[in-house]
């Protein structure tokens, strides 16, 4: 144990981070305006394969995280006609959008598959490289992480200063009451979902381009559920999330780091312990959580007849 | 009425195979193949000769079984999405039991491996039950989180403990093989095994129940208020448990048939998903158990034309998702034909 162990724990806790980050932003928008989604795991597989496909192919990768921002706002756009224009099943729904995401990724995937790239450009904080524990790893991150907290502000802003996070969210609390104060019900639902795929799609090719720089077939590993799982955890606020996303990247490099140091522990169960790890902080964190939940979270919206 | 519900499912299947055609030959069109003739050969194998017939209902199985463990927790209100973990538990117990008694007597040891099939999975359901009915957390993120923890369970005993040492076998991550008194019976010189005897039991069981006693006439009302339930007197808490316990055993059964009757060993990996898809049959069929029939038998005519697909044109296995999803997104969006009335 030394500074550079914890140096490399704390920068893979917020690399590991962010891309989780992105994704239950996404999600706290959708469910604010009263969409839970079962297909951010397929958004955020569409968006790592693209990113990585795109950045190989036009040889910048943000033209690949551009590319799998709009892959990932399409994709979620299905999802969006189904429960709003066709007032379809939202579980079916998110569902369905695993299957095609996770299909269409392995497909887009596949020539990549092997190919390497060399991921985003790192900088470091200036002024830190004075500090003489810091190692060189610790502060020098990619521009999407600088941006996430960032990101998780505006977010916050949009959803709780603006008059359209007022309405956005009055849709997910009480969609009667927010059509007859005149809100476009339908309108705000499609925005939420196009902002929510465009974070999950930023999100898997953040995974795919920065961090794995390479493209495996299912290699979200089920952060699009986790997301969801953060989104309760940070009770459908922005801000609160960002510390559930850190303690899932804690839990993630803390794995990472154990398996490279050759622990003798097990690399199945040591890869347990993110999912253990986010069900566990759902079971001591519960208790007065439901009363957090938007009021009309998952149901349709028939309209006013 | 009923003349017209007939009509409407009919024509759901319709639509549904017509998709899924008109998916199968563009498909084929982009790899440069001729889809008539890819058409015909398909259907000509798997309604021609037995051997392709038997495959589409051997494949049916785990579907049924998957489909019904979504469909019964669904009259309660329940909504599991870990069909997937749960079988992966219900085949890990039951290859527990065939290698810790491995010398029991066939007939002992299938009904010895039905249980710990269904133990297994239902313990692993009724855990996210307990949580659900103690308030703490929901029952589809436990479930749907579980399911990526189940097979990191069965990746860390089939390369471990329990890694087969014989030659040639452990070239691969999986369990011993299982004795031959431990093979689910196989009917009609195919692969059509004792878990189709199973499912088609337990789907006519569960119709009975729901349709013909008090017992379903009790879940329906919990189902479809559990409020009023609560204050009717019904202890529902019990009920959440003890419906989630036998929805994870009936997956688990699926798990424990599948490495039983085909593989003969326990590997990491073995499902592709059949406990998603048994969502979808569940929601698609709507909780009825003879669509939840003919919908996985939909499905498993794709997914054994995706498997001849793969392996005669390489088109990539994946692709079978995109099928399945585009289907699935023609009736969630429920068409309407001219003609037809709702």
């Amino acid at each position: 144990m030394n500074w550079q162990f914890f140096g490399d724990l704390l920068s893979g806790t917020i690399m590991y981070g962010v891309p989780l980050l992105y994704m239950t932003l996404g999600a706290v928008i959708e469910q604010r305006a009263g969409m839970v989604n079962l297909g951010l795991e397929g958004i955020m597989l569409a968006g790592a394969s693209t990113g990585f496909a795109m950045s190989v192919a036009a040889g910048n990768p943000w033209i690949g995280i551009g590319m799998a921002a709009l892959a990932g706002a399409l994709l979620n756009l299905i999802y969006a006609y189904l429960v709003v224009n066709r007032k379809a099943s939202q579980l079916a729904s998110g569902m369905t959008l695993m299957f095609l995401g996770s299909g269409i990724s392995a497909v887009i995937g596949r020539p990549y598959v092997g190919a390497g790239i060399a991921g985003l450009a790192r900088y470091q904080l200036p002024g830190l490289a004075l500090v003489p524990w810091v190692t060189r790893t610790m502060f020098s991150y990619d521009l999407l992480v600088y941006l996430a907290v960032p990101s998780a502000l505006f977010v916050w802003w949009l959803l709780f200063r603006t008059r359209y996070g007022l309405s956005l969210r009055a849709v997910g609390e009480n969609p009667s009451a927010a059509f007859a104060a005149g809100r476009r019900i339908d309108l705000l639902k499609y925005s939420a979902s196009i902002m929510c795929g465009l974070l999950g799609g930023i999100a898997g090719a953040h995974l795919s381009i920065a961090l794995a720089r390479t493209w495996t077939e299912g290699m979200t590993g089920g952060r699009g559920y986790i997301a969801l799982a953060l989104v309760i955890f940070s009770k459908w606020h922005p801000l609160k999330s960002i510390f559930g996303a850190l303690l899932f990247g804690g839990a993630v490099t803390l794995q990472l780091q154990l398996q490279a140091k050759g622990a003798g522990i097990s690399p199945f169960l040591l890869n347990m312990i993110p999912y253990v790890l986010t069900l566990a902080v759902l079971l001591i964190w519960s208790g007065a959580r439901k009363y957090a939940a938007p009021g009309a979270l998952g149901r349709i919206y028939s309209g006013e007849d | 009425m009923k003349h017209r519900e007939l009509k409407n499912t009919l024509l759901r299947h319709g639509i549904v195979l017509m998709i899924a055609l008109t998916a199968y030959a563009a498909g084929l069109l982009l790899a440069g193949k001729n889809p008539v003739a890819a058409f015909v050969d398909t259907v000509s194998f798997t309604f021609g000769t037995w051997y392709g017939f038997s495959e589409v209902c051997m494949r049916m199985i785990p579907l049924l079984l998957t489909a019904l463990a979504v469909a019964l927790p669904s009259t309660v209100g329940l909504i599991n999405v870990g069909g997937e973990g749960q079988l992966y538990m219900g085949a890990w117990l039951a290859t527990w039991g065939v290698i810790t008694f491995p010398n029991l007597p066939a007939g002992v040891f299938i009904p010895f491996l039905i249980l710990l099939g269904f133990v297994g999975g239902g313990a692993w359901a009724a855990l996210a039950g307990f949580f659900r009915a103690r308030g703490w957390i929901n029952e589809t993120i436990t479930t749907l989180l579980m399911n990526y923890i189940a097979p990191l369970i069965i990746g860390f005993f089939v390369y471990g403990s329990w890694r087969s040492r014989e030659p040639g076998a452990s070239a691969f991550p999986q369990s011993i093989a299982f004795p031959p008194a431990a093979r689910l019976p196989r009917f009609f010189n195919s692969r059509i095994h004792l878990g189709m005897v199973i499912a088609l039991i337990l789907l006519a069981v569960f119709w009975f129940i729901m349709e013909k006693t008090k017992w379903g006439l009790k879940m329906k009302a919990i189902g479809g208020n559990p409020e009023a339930a609560r204050r009717l007197g019904f202890e529902i808490g019990p009920y959440i448990v003890g419906v989630m316990f036998i929805a994870g055993g009936i997956a688990g059964l699926a798990g424990m048939a599948e490495v039983s009757a085909l593989y003969g060993r326990l590997r990491a990996g073995f499902s592709p998903g059949y406990g998603f898809m048994g969502f979808l049959i569940s929601w698609m069929a709507g909780g009825k158990p003879a669509t939840i029939v003919s919908m996985s038998f939909i499905l498993a005519f794709i997914f054994s034309a995706g498997s001849l697909l793969q392996i005669t044109q390489g088109v990539p296995f994946a692709a079978i998702n995109i099928l399945m999803a585009m289907m699935l997104f023609v009736v969630l969006a429920k068409p309407r034909l001219p003609g037809v009335k709702r």
